[in-house]
This record gives C-alpha cells, structure tokens and sequence, in this order.
C-alpha cells in the first residue's frame, strides 16, 4: 500500500512499511499508519493481529525488523522507551507497568524528569489527576489499588510528561463503563488541547463513538483504513476478523426448579494478602439457566471460582452445594464425580499442562470422573490410549480444533483454539453443573462465539452453567440472569431481560442503592 | 567484684559481640543491595574467603592493614563482577552460578594462601574518636573501634537511606520489583543490578578483611566458616530491611559469644545444642518480626532470582 498522503503538514507519526518478523511469524507485514496532530485514532483488530507489537515497535521496546517511522515528517529510529517519551511519544501499557510494592508517587516518579523531587511529583499528580477527573492518592500502595485505579495511575504518569501522543492500549477492558465514560472525556480534552491519541481496542463501539480515524489490522497485515463514524460495526468486523461472525442464538431454554449449584452464606478469608475475601456469597443456579458473573477484575473473581471448583475447600460442607450434595470439604475430583465441570481462567498451567498434549492433558481432567473408560482397572491404572485418543479427536472435531499435526502439545495452539479444546474436554462429559472463569478472555472473535453457543446449547439442554466474565458483551450474550462481584460480595441474581448496562456498572463499582457518585466508593 | 571491674568485664564482652557481628552486618547489607535489584547472589562466602585472603596477604605485602582492607574490598568487588558477567550479560542460572562463586571462592583462596597460614598479622587498630571515646561502657564499645565497624554501621544507614530516601534506590526497588516493567519505563536494569552486584561483591571483601586483620588477625583456611551463609539467611529473615539486618546480625553475634561463655562455665548442657542456639535465636526472632505478611510481602523483591533478558 502506497502512501499518497505525505503532503499532508499536520502529519504528527508516520509509519511506513514496518515490518517485524520473530523467527517464521511476521507479526506485523508492511504496516503503514499515519496519525495526525489533535486526533483519535484507533487501531483495530482481533487478539493475535499485531496491534500489540506495532505500538511496542512505536515506544521503542521492540525493535522493526524493516520500515520507517517518521516522527514530524523527519525519520527517526527509536531504539529505547526512554527515546520515545523523548520525542514526545508517551503510552499508557494493557499489562500495567506498575510496581505494586511502591506507592503511587514513587511509581509516577520513576517514568519522570530527575531532578524534580518525589514530592514535587506527588503533588503535581494530585493536582493533574484533579484537573482531568482521574483522583488518585499519591500515597497510596499500588498493591492495595483496584484495577481501575491502577490505570489511572498509568494514564496520570503519561500525562505528565507532556506527551504529544499517547498510546493507549485496549484501556477499557478492565474498566466500569462509567470508569470508561470518564476516560473519553479525558481523551476528548487531550484532543482538544492538540494532543493525539493512538486508541487501541477491539471493541467498535467505543471506537465509533470517540475515534476520528481508524487503521485496520488482521494477521500482521493492514487491512484498511477509514473513518469508523461512516462505516457500521458489521463493516469493522468484516476488516477485522476477515469474515463474518456468526451471531450467538440464545432462544432461551426452559429453567426448571431443580437446582443444582448452591451457595449459602459462603465466605472465604482471603488466603494471600493480594487475595479478596469473599464474604456472604448467596447463589442458587437451576437446570437451564445461565448465571453470569459480572465484575472488574480482581473483586474476587478467581476466588469464588476457587471455592465453587474445589481448588480451595471452605469451612463448612454445607456451603457449597453441586447436584444436592453437600461439597463444601471435596476437592475438583469429587466435585467432578458429582456430574460437574470446571474451566479455570488461566489457560496455561492451570486449565492445561502447557508441554504435554492434548490427549494428556484431557486424562489428567478426567481421570477420576471418566476413570472406567481412560484406565484400565486394577492397582497401576494403565492408561487406555485408543479410548483417550478417540475422545481427544471427538472434542477436536466437536468444538472445531484447529491444530497442526496429530495430537499436539497444549502450547502449540493459539489461544482461541486451545480453549476451545479445554472448554470441549468438559462438554464432551455432558456436565450436568459447569463453571467457567472468563471463558474467552484473548481469544478471537470467531472461537469466542464458538464457546458461548456451546455455553447456551449446554444449559439448553439441561445443565445448570455459571459464566465469570469481565466483558459484558459477552455476559449478555449467554447470561439468562446476572449477579455482579465486586470486593468480594456478590449482588443479587437479577434476570438478564431487566439488566442495564449502566445499573450493572453501578453495581461493579460497589454502589447497589440510588447513589450514582462514583468517588464516594473508592475513598476507602 | 566491684563496679568498675563489672563494667570493664562487660564492656569487655560487649566488645567482642561488636567483633563477631561485624562480617555478618558488612556482608548482609551489602547481599540486601543486590537482593533488592533482584539479583540473587549465593556467593557471598566466597567472595567474603577471598576478601579475607587477599587482604591478609596485601597487608603482609605492604605491611599496612588498610592497604589490605582496601585490596580485600576491590577483590571481593572484582570477583563479584565474575558473578555478574555470568549471570547479568550471559544470563546463566544465579542459584547455581553463585553455588559455583563460593566453591571456586573457596578454592582459590586456599591456593593464594598457602605460604602464609599461621603467620602473625598486622592488625587494624581502634580509632578513638576524641570526647566521645571517653564516655564509660559506651564509650570504648562504639567509639573506640576499628574503621570496618564504623563502615558497617554507616552501611546499614547509608543503604537505607540510598533505597528510600534516593531516586537510584528507588529504581532500584523498582527493579527488583519487576524488571520487565522497570524495562518499559527506560531503566537500565542490566546496569544497575551490575552496580548492586559490586557493591555486594566490595562489602563482602569488606566483611572478609574485618576476619583476617579484625576478628582473628591471620589466614585461616575456610576462615569464612559459613558466615556468608548466616548473611543470605539474615537478609532474607530480615524482609530485607537494613535497620532488621543491623539488629539480625548483632543478636546472632551475642548469642554466639553468649553460648562460648555458657559453653566455658560448663552449664551441663551439650555443647551442640549452644553451638545450635544463635541459629535458632536468630531465626526465632525475625520470623516473629516478619509475622506481618502484607508488609513482608510489600519489602520482597518479586523478581528475585530472575533472569533479565530484554526482548528486543
């Protein structure tokens, strides 16, 4: 692609052609971008498309492979972040940068100027943080911070040095959609004062609403630029993921009354000092319905998953209840022996032994729960590899695996494709209780629907499912009912049909009354 | 007994604590600079044996003690940059690269040593401090002293007013707490952790001098005898704060010297178990000091014993 616009003078960043290749992959594939002086512009496409590694290869922490950047209209190289912020060029990192053992002005002042005292930048960050909405206590400990705060520290540090462009990446997936609002109205104002900012997301409709410009990514190619307000969120999706998505069907199956995931009075102490605590967690999910479970992350997500898949026991048997037993005091296997099924969060060396293959890894799932058709019988247990390769291939072709070769170790499959293998491997049981924790967190578009129609066929069918998820997209999507957590407490279980988008934020910042005041529940 | 001869004799034992806690105090706070960059350095008794030995046979040499305390600094400093090459510039693994330091520590000190085991030695002298050398009991015991117990008490408050009072201790910290974002923000990682492992590397030879021209005036084979370990311990006991490391080191110097005087009187009970007591002492006391999680947790360097390699 040609750049015929160079005669443009409020070109602010220009890339031409940047190309960065790690070993066979060509993340990024002759990439050109422009960016001009008071803009927004969004970089779009799917996990996996290179985004990530373009802006890395912008602030410097990544060095192209070939290509140019031109920064004014001269070129430059930029071979350090610390080169970046020099030029002007500042950005705010999805996997924060922060280091959670030192208060919030010692994180501020390590990215600034040396000479200016850490008081000085305690301070000074009060003050900006004031001015653009974005309160913070300078000091604070990071570690005691949610996530929401801790990127406005991130943004706040960019701020202050007095960026020409800001890079944000994916900024909003670990925000409230009022936290959200309150960041465009920051980024507006940054517009307004001749700033430009790279956006990057994979999500249209904020890119709809505050983006001037956008730059299309898939594979490592460019696939398009254009302005998202005249295009549709079908036409975006079609740049990005290349084809169409199939919508997810949710008909809606028959709820009966049977219930078969109980929790009573469940709390849990928080076992690190990191850890939430889960206090008084009341949840009841009957055969056919969907619970999802809203929240911004680190409210106890992991921890309610924990207690609710054996991985950490509670005091009382009787707290947690799967299939009318009493569970409380069983671990994962006998929770699994019961009729349910777990898909932690973390893919690798949690759902799955990253060096082992996929056979295996089903085996060592199943091994309790499916022990008559994987082993043999008698003291040593010998595996039965036909039986478990003949499963193996049944999930693969089920949930639409693709892989190279036969039978490859978990590590080799991208991320969407390896979920849905580990999401198939307890499908393939017919669980009667299924809990997943962000079943599509980094995984493309396309596989993600995959997942969530299995999710919605499962409790069609008569399974009771509980869905954690920190995008509400995609707790819309499957959800028959939606309680929110949020430090630990869960809210009510109210039916999706009369879920706001605006209550359930409401709810993920804590407030559950009329109150709207967001602050008031974060001056803790 | 009258009063003044108690107050000679306690001073007197008093002096001999200082004396014992010393090595630990100078080797603990210098592993504590190179623990919080996120360098786990096993070495450290190797490098205090070389410090030892070369500064023995410096001052030998040169017939001054200062000159060997001096040498004794720049070779453990010299030998730690060996460390430091290996694990900073050609990533090898710490845990065994240090393992590896102390073996060979130990070894070559041995072979420059040879000629001069048993040999009497210079010794470095107390430096009163005029007024306040006079004071009784305090006096002799904290200003009466040779210039390795000032340093290692200048230490302790140095490096902690470096790490928190300073912006190079502060990414520092940043470092050890995660390099990768420490990385992200400009800081030289590799850099910095290169200057925490020599002034490790310098305080160990310091603690190795104060064995030979200090505690026992000679070269010993093996003189170190597990004090660089006692350091690693202290440090980690201690939640890597420098003020826990200065209290850490002197109560295992007076349970030490407590034990040989309960040992001497013949108090019945096995010599083995006092030889046994300052381990347990000190460990006793700093876990319960360190019982506050959120706090032990906040002071670890989370990226200890990590290999930085940048992805570039």
């Amino acid at each position: 692609m040609t750049n015929l616009e160079t005669g443009q003078d409020h070109c602010l960043l220009e890339v031409r052609g940047i190309t960065k290749v790690f070993g066979e992959l060509r993340a990024n594939d002759a990439i050109d971008l422009e960016i001009n002086s008071s803009e927004i512009h969004a970089l779009l496409g799917e996990n996996g498309a290179g985004k990530s590694t373009l802006v890395k290869m912008l602030f410097g922490s990544l060095e192209p492979t070939s290509g140019q950047i031109l920064w004014k209209g001269n070129p430059v190289t930029i071979a350090s972040p610390g080169q970046a912020r020099a030029l002007g060029i500042g950005m705010v990192f999805q996997h924060f940068s922060l280091f959670e053992a030192l208060t919030v002005a010692e994180n501020i002042a390590l990215s600034m100027d040396q000479n200016v005292s850490i008081e000085g930048i305690a301070e000074q960050a009060a003050v900006l943080s004031r001015e653009y909405g974005l309160p913070l206590d300078p000091h604070a400990h990071v570690a005691d911070l949610s996530v929401g705060e801790r990127q406005r520290i991130e943004i706040v540090r960019t701020l202050l040095q007095n960026p020409e462009l800001i890079i944000l990446d994916e900024p909003t997936s670990v925000l409230t959609p009022q936290e959200a609002d309150k960041l465009f109205e920051t980024l507006e104002k940054i517009r307004a004062e001749g700033r430009s900012v790279l956006y990057i997301s994979h999500r249209l409709e904020e890119v709809q609403r505050i983006c001037d410009r956008a730059t299309v990514l898939r594979h490592g190619k460019l696939t398009g630029a254009c302005d998202p307000r005249a295009e549709t969120p079908a036409s975006l999706a079609r740049m990005m993921v290349g084809s169409d998505v199939k919508s997810v069907s949710n008909k809606g199956g028959k709820i009966s009354d049977n219930i078969l995931i109980e929790a009573n009075k469940l709390s849990a102490p928080a076992r690190t000092p990191f850890a939430v605590e889960l206090k008084d967690i009341d949840l009841t999910v009957r055969a056919g319905e969907i619970i999802g479970i809203a929240g911004v992350a680190g409210n106890g997500q992991s921890e309610l998953f924990d207690v609710l898949s054996g991985e950490e026991t509670v005091a009382s048997a009787d707290d947690v209840r799967i299939c009318g037993s009493s569970v409380g005091r069983l671990g994962i296997s006998a929770r699994r022996l019961l009729g349910a099924g777990f898909v932690p969060e973390e893919r690798h060396g949690h759902a799955a032994v990253s060096s082992m293959s996929l056979s295996q890894n089903m085996v060592l799932a199943r091994h309790r729960s499916d022990a008559d058709t994987f082993l043999t019988g008698g003291p040593l247990k010998i595996i039965r590899y036909a039986a478990v390769r003949e499963a193996s291939e049944r999930i693969i072709k089920e949930m639409d695996v693709r892989m190279s070769g036969v039978d490859p170790e978990a590590e080799s499959l991208s991320g969407g494709n390896l979920q849905k293998y580990i999401v198939g491997r307890e499908l393939d049981r017919q669980p009667s209780v299924l809990i997943v924790n962000q079943p599509t967190w980094g995984v493309d578009a396309g596989a993600a629907s995959r997942i969530r129609q299995a999710l919605i066929d499962l409790a069609e069918s008569g399974s009771a499912v509980v869905v954690i998820s920190q995008d509400l997209d995609e707790i819309f999507e499957v959800a028959t009912s939606i309680a929110v957590i949020n430090e630990g407490t869960l809210s009510a279980v109210e039916p999706a049909s009369q879920m706001t988008l605006e209550r359930i934020g409401l709810l993920m910042g804590g407030i559950h009354g009329e109150d709207t005041d967001m602050e008031a529940s974060h001056a803790h | 007994m009258s009063f003044p001869e108690i107050i000679v004799l306690v001073t007197a034992i008093l002096l001999t604590i200082t004396t014992a806690a010393t090595p630990l105090l100078l080797a603990a706070i210098g592993e504590l600079v190179v623990e919080r960059s996120g360098v786990l350095n096993l070495g450290v008794e190797g490098m205090i044996v070389i410090g030892a030995v070369v500064a023995f046979v410096m001052a030998q040499i040169t017939g001054n003690a200062y000159l060997g305390a001096l040498f004794g600094m720049a070779a453990g400093c010299i030998f730690s940059l060996l460390f430091g090459f290996l694990t900073l510039t050609l990533v090898a693994n710490q845990v065994a690269t240090g393992l590896a330091l102390t073996i060979l520590g130990l070894g070559i000190s041995s072979m420059i040593g040879e000629n001069y085991v048993g040999q009497a030695g210079a010794k470095l002298e107390p430096i009163a401090i005029p007024l306040l050398s006079s004071i009784p009991l305090i006096g002799p015991l904290l200003f009466d002293q040779n210039i390795l117990f000032y340093l290692s008490i200048f230490a302790v408050f140095g490096v902690s007013w470096f790490l928190f009072k300073t912006r190079l201790g502060l990414q520092l910290r940043a470092i050890g707490d995660s390099h990768g974002s420490a990385h992200a923000l400009g800081i030289s990682v590799i850099k910095t952790r290169y200057l925490a492992v020599m002034f490790g590397g310098a305080c160990a030879g310091l603690a190795g001098a104060q064995l030979s021209l200090v505690y026992t005036p000679q070269w010993i084979e093996n003189m170190s005898a597990g004090r660089g370990w006692i350091a690693l311990a202290l440090v980690v006991f201690a939640s890597w704060r420098p003020l826990r490391v200065l209290a850490g080191a002197y109560l295992f110097g007076a349970v030490t010297i407590g034990q040989l005087h309960a040992q001497a009187l013949g108090f019945g009970i096995p010599s083995q178990l006092l030889s046994a007591l300052p381990y347990l002492a000190t460990i006793v006391v700093l876990v319960i000091i360190s019982r506050n999680k959120r706090l032990t947790l906040m002071n670890t360097p989370a990226s200890l014993g990590q290999s930085f390699v940048p992805d570039r």
